[in-house]
């Protein structure tokens, strides 16, 4: 293999990878303060794209962006106060039910307001064609972008819970619960929070990555797919480990059409998971006591 | 007075005898099995519409020689399992002398035997060739055969020198069977299939297998075989990988939406396509031209949506329907025997001509080879 195609490869899997380990943390966030996974985490995606290109009709780029994002995490405020917040003690079952639910509710919706064709959003800098090299490779400047704010968030999101008052409350909610009303935190706010910014971050992520994927009303199915797999590969609730186990999953998809055919790439994501799952039943960076504080 | 049920029941009997021969001498009864939602709506959604649009108008005219045209669709969602139950309940409770459709080739193939034994004519609205090879006396089908788009593809690299190639294609049904024909026909032009890629048909992003392809220098050109959204990620793929070898795509990427997806990155793909995307550029002389821009005008006009070469296989199976009954009479074998003497008709897709061994009855000229220029659809000349 050559350098230059070596790069070619890396790219690809890290544009791949950084969008599967935000999904990735979409699920984290609401999984460590609520203890469910929230199988609608893809569609916040699409809706973040697809907000977005409606938008654009009407304003610059940016501020499309932004609104959309809002908007995105409105709905995903809406969904937590409407759906989850009056349950009293749900069980896992129905809660993953009630998740899968809402995101064939939005998946539906999306059908019946922008209809089954695809859109994107304009590219950010340049065009369709317009191509940057590095190292010898030839990529479009959009992947800078992708894997820019897929950094940046990830950055932001480990200052926001490690250093601000309102992130230090999510985590002792996701620590434990009970301790946590005893201090006088309002846990039910914390899970619309979560829920909130799930929804904030797989939004933005759903607009850089549009220009490249271009968005589709059932686009978000594929990606919880992906993203609930990086997630139990990193350890469910484990942003850190999301990273790792999204950019692990994503370069090893790029580099294995150079070895089997294309068709097979989604076998091998599926088989290190499993084979993986063997090995470490908690992840690759999960542990055994961390997972035993949940309640699954 | 008292009535009893008997003598009711019998009243309201001799009341339908009176009335129902009347409606019947009026009304030919067609059947319609169309993918109208779900997946394959894309295909049935306007095969649907334009019948409707095509019914109205036709009976608004007086019908076929004086008798009305009651069309009735069913929608299969794309099921094969939906289709066999329509087509049976379309056949047996309703009486219909022929069905149109289905709209899939899956949904067609287990229609075949249906049709031949209830000896009801089936107009397909579905591409595969084996719907009419081998020939199954009732079973008819619109579109071009994939074949011919592979052959018209090959014969424009040969004028352009082009030996080596890389084929993309799709897991889908349309992409196998594409991709097995162009591994069949390939030789016969002197063609060689370097790289041969399968993608999963929800791809969105194709760079890394580009990366492979491009990668070998042998490659003069790239054959993409899909109807997804993957033709536009291809074409973007290759050009933000700065490769800029001629790119070809079957006759899947007729359709605009896929050209506004791949952005200026569509421009300059060839591809073969039926001429309804090119009808405002035919010379007025050409055969299809009036049809084509009737057809077009009508149905955006009526549904506020740009006309696709999918409807035009419903206007196609239309066309030839009221052809047959109109020589042969709304008989279920005489439509059958009409269709076969059909010549040189024309339709959205090409001019029909039938015959006993030919039931699709378009040849390799229903292709015109088109590429994008400046976002729109133009013949492609060098």
């Amino acid at each position: 293999m050559t350098a230059e195609l070596f790069i070619q490869y890396l790219f690809a899997g890290i544009t791949y990878g950084s969008m599967y380990a935000i999904v990735a943390i979409g699920f984290n966030i609401i999984y460590n303060t609520t203890g469910i996974i929230n199988f609608a985490q893809g569609e916040f995606v699409m809706l973040g794209g697809m907000i977005s290109i409606t938008l654009l009709r009407f304003m610059p780029l940016p501020l499309a962006i932004v609104l959309a994002v809002g908007i995105t995490m409105a709905v995903g405020a809406l969904i937590e106060i409407v759906f989850i917040r009056w349950l009293k003690e749900p069980s896992v079952l129905r809660m993953v039910i009630i998740t899968i639910g809402i995101s064939i509710l939005i998946r539906e919706a999306a059908l019946h307001i922008w209809g089954e064709s695809v859109r994107s959003l304009p590219y950010f800098v340049g065009n369709e064609i317009t191509t940057t090299g590095i190292l010898g490779a030839r990529i479009s400047p959009q992947v800078i972008w992708v894997i820019g704010v897929c950094t940046m968030m990830v950055l932001l999101l480990s200052l926001f819970f490690g250093t601000t008052s309102v992130g230090r409350e999510m985590r002792a909610c996701a620590a434990n619960r009970t301790a946590a009303i005893l201090c006088g935190i309002n846990t039910r706010n914390m899970v619309t929070l979560s829920f909130v910014l799930s929804a904030g971050i797989g939004a933005l992520a759903g607009c850089v990555m549009s220009p490249i994927t271009s968005t589709q009303y059932d686009n978000g199915t594929g990606l919880a797919i992906k993203g609930f797999t990086v997630a139990i590969l990193g350890g469910l609730g484990n942003s850190g480990g999301a990273v790792a186990a999204g950019l692990l999953l994503g370069i090893i998809e790029a580099f294995s059409v150079s070895v089997v055919p294309l068709a097979f790439q989604e076998a091998i994501a599926i088989a290190i998971l499993l084979l993986i799952l063997f090995v470490r039943p908690n992840g690759l960076f999960g542990s055994k006591d961390l997972a035993g504080l949940k309640e699954f | 007075m008292k009535i009893s049920g008997t003598k009711m029941i019998v009243a309201v009997a001799a009341l339908c005898l009176l009335t129902a021969p009347a409606a019947w001498a009026k009304e030919i009864k067609v059947g319609a099995v169309l993918a109208v939602t779900g997946p394959a709506s894309f295909l049935g959604g306007p095969e649907a519409r334009t019948l409707e649009m095509l019914v109205d108008e036709l009976n608004a005219k007086g019908g076929i020689n004086g008798d009305k045209i009651q069309m009735i669709i069913k929608d299969t969602a794309g099921s094969p399992e939906k289709a066999v139950s329509f087509a049976k309940q379309l056949i047996e409770e309703e009486n219909v002398v022929a069905i149109i459709g289905p709209s899939t080739s899956g949904e067609t193939m287990s229609l075949k035997k249906i049709a031949e034994d209830a000896k009801t004519p089936l107009i397909s609205c579905a591409a595969a060739e084996v719907i009419v090879n081998p020939v199954a006396s009732y079973v008819f089908k619109t579109p071009q055969n994939d074949s011919f788009a592979a052959q018209k593809i090959f014969q424009e690299m040969k004028k352009m020198g082009v030996v080596k190639i890389a084929v993309l294609s799709s897991n889908t049904g349309f992409g196998q069977a594409g991709k097995e024909q162009i591994a069949k026909i390939a030789p016969e032009f002197g063609i060689q299939i370097v790289e041969n890629e399968v993608y999963d048909k929800q791809a969105t992003d194709l760079s890394a297998v580009i990366a492979k392809i491009k990668a070998n220098k042998d490659v003069q050109a790239v054959m993409n075989w899909s109807i997804e959204p993957a033709q536009a990620i291809v074409a973007k793929n290759m050009r933000q990988a700065g490769w800029d070898v001629p790119l070809f795509q079957s006759h899947g990427f007729g359709n605009i939406k896929y050209v506004e997806a791949g952005g200026i990155a569509s421009e300059g793909i060839i591809f073969p396509a039926g001429r309804l995307l090119i009808a405002d550029l035919l010379p007025t002389a050409h055969p299809q031209k009036a049809l084509l821009m009737k057809y077009i005008s009508d149905y955006e006009g009526k549904y506020k949506e740009t006309a696709s070469v999918f409807g035009g296989y419903g206007y196609d199976a239309f066309t030839i329907l009221t052809a047959a009954i109109k020589t042969g009479g709304a008989d279920k074998e005489k439509i059958r025997t009409a269709i076969e003497n059909i010549k040189t008709l024309p339709g959205t897709s090409g001019m029909y001509t039938f015959s006993a061994a030919d039931h699709n009855g378009l040849t390799i000229d229903a292709f015109e080879m088109m590429t994008v220029k400046d976002g729109k659809f133009v013949p492609y000349k060098k």
